[in-house]
């Protein structure tokens, strides 16, 4: 059944800061590149920074473990002189792609009018992402996972990678194919970290960072930030841009999945997964819709292996078979046709979290919301249709489809 | 193009790197660990097995819970191989996996593995407890090829 708020909500503006590589955004501040972010989303829009009277976060606002901005410090920041709605996905970066959901929440209750989803990150020193688990204090529960060794998120993930190489046949060649078909896709993109070409060679010879993934099978470490602006359909057409309409938007997921980046507890087939099964059914229930709809995918790609599990839960292939359907070029995009490969859907036309930036899956949203405009630097030919996805990560994951209007 | 890369021995984490803490729902485990008795949490009313341990079964709800002394060996379900200490970023081979305990159906643990060499672990391998002294006067276990 459709979902009772379908296109009654649209993304009008995104704005973004420079791209920087982990620890050289400084000495600029987190409230400062948020700032930017949200003033460039507010001109975006066509609205006044005045104007937005509602937060809608998730990575409970701040990245967790990361340099922290929140509502009120914005708010005085920037001169925001009220707000109806502040909230956020509880968990980490796997609720991007349902905070704008939780926008649509405050809008429809009218709470609010427009509503801002943010993510800025500084990884100075003292705060890096990719040891964070080896970094915190022992805690009773990760005093059963920290003893191992597997200190960051990637550790995490190659595990689960590993398992899914043993059950359904999955080899490296696919992690390499998934991150040249997104690297072919920045040569293009001036903010864009990694733009050059990968050669297999190169690929190759990258250092084991978790065997059975390497270095380029692990994303980006960026600073910078990300927003974007969220209001009723009604009202975007007051906006600069044509509405990107949120046509589904869901988050959460099933307990098997459950604690993940803390637990290895899942059984099988959900340990071999991204854990988005439940959500993704509940996003093609909520449109109407399959994968095989979808014009473009942006598909959170904090590690390779990772976009291969996604594209299963999601069902632009069989469980087990996304090895076979990476390498038949699916995943790629055709600049001279505008269009996918091989009958596959265009995914990460923006590069993604491994080549372009990592700003917790921000950068998906906004890419989604450039294709329905019709104005991405890889415009897939007469798209209507982007999935955004965030996660795998602990749950809650999410999906968000967005409509052209 | 996949080859099995060529690690060497793999060798558990140093010890004296590592600390845990406990809270009462987790301690009996660790309690038991110092006496070398590889335990996992187990409903006293169903028998359902939960790591790790948590103050409820998520299958009944029952907060009782008994400690059964289990045989030591393990299954590996899946692994990983580094090559950094990741405290102090030195070359150092290990292989974290996670093992289906025996005795114990549902329950896993996450450990190293040593006594073999890193390319040699795989699925499905038979593995049994080593203990490994870490921080504080607790005991850590981990696991050696079978």
């Amino acid at each position: 059944m459709a979902w009772v708020n379908q296109d009654k909500c649209a993304i009008v503006g995104v704005g973004a800061t420079d791209y920087y590589v982990r620890g050289k955004s400084w000495p600029r501040t987190i409230n400062d590149m948020a700032g930017e972010a949200i003033l460039n989303a507010c001109a975006d829009a066509g609205i006044s920074v005045k104007d937005i009277d509602g937060f809608a976060y998730y990575s409970t606002a701040g990245a967790g473990y990361l340099d922290k901005f929140d509502t009120a410090s914005l708010m005085e920041t920037l001169g925001i002189p009220h707000i109806g709605f502040s909230a956020t996905l509880t968990s980490g970066g796997g609720g991007v792609a349902g905070a704008p959901g939780l926008a649509v929440a405050g809008l429809m209750n009218e709470d609010c009018k427009y509503v801002v989803t943010i993510m800025a990150l500084q990884q100075l020193p003292q705060h890096r992402l990719g040891v964070v688990f080896g970094a915190a204090a022992p805690s009773p529960e990760n005093s059963f996972l920290q003893p191992s060794g597997l200190v960051g998120p990637g550790h995490l993930m190659s595990v689960l990678a590993r398992r899914h190489m043993h059950l359904y046949g999955t080899t490296r060649e696919a992690f390499k194919e998934v991150v040249q078909a997104t690297r072919a896709n920045t040569h293009n993109r001036p903010k864009a970290v990694r733009k050059d070409p990968l050669t297999d060679e190169q690929y190759w010879g990258q250092p084991m960072l978790a065997d059975p993934l390497c270095r380029l099978d692990f994303c980006l470490e960026t600073d910078g930030a990300v927003a974007i602006i969220t209001t009723t359909t009604e009202r975007a057409k007051d906006c600069r841009h044509a509405p990107a309409l949120i046509h589904g938007c869901t988050h959460g997921g099933q307990r098997e999945w459950g604690r993940a980046f803390a637990w290895m507890g899942m059984p099988d087939p959900h340990f071999a997964s991204s854990g988005h099964k439940y959500v993704a059914d509940r996003l093609w229930e909520q449109t109407g819709l399959s994968a095989k709809d979808m014009d473009v995918a942006l598909i959170y790609d904090h590690f390779s292996a990772m976009v291969l599990m996604q594209l299963e839960d999601y069902g632009f292939c069989e469980k087990g078979e996304a090895n076979d359907y990476a390498l038949a070029g699916k995943l790629r995009y055709d600049p001279a046709t505008g269009c996918g490969v091989n009958g596959g859907v265009p995914v990460n036309t923006h590069g993604g979290n491994l080549n372009e930036a990592y700003i917790i899956g921000m950068t998906h949203v906004v890419e989604a919301v450039e294709q329905v405009r019709g104005t991405a630097i890889n415009q897939v030919k007469d798209a209507e249709f982007a999935l955004a996805t965030g996660g795998p990560a602990s749950l809650p994951v999410s999906g968000l489809v967005l409509r052209k209007a | 193009m996949t080859t099995t890369l060529t690690y060497g021995p793999a060798r558990a984490l140093p010890g004296e790197q590592i600390a845990i803490t406990t809270n009462p729902d987790t301690e009996p485990f660790w309690l038991a660990a110092k006496e070398h008795r590889l335990t996992a949490c187990q409903c006293a009313d169903c028998g359902h097995f939960r790591m790790p341990p948590s103050p409820y079964c998520p299958e009944c709800q029952s907060t009782a819970k008994q400690w059964p002394t289990l045989p030591g060996t393990a299954t590996v379900f899946s692994f990983a191989i580094c090559t950094k200490n990741p405290k102090n970023g030195e070359d150092y081979v290990y292989v974290p996996v996670v093992v289906d305990l025996d005795g114990a159906p549902g329950a896993r643990l996450n450990a190293n593995v040593s006594g073999c060499d890193a390319e040699d672990v795989h699925i499905g391998m038979k593995v049994a407890v080593d203990w490994t002294d870490i921080k504080d006067g607790w005991v850590l276990p981990n696991f050696r090829k079978a």
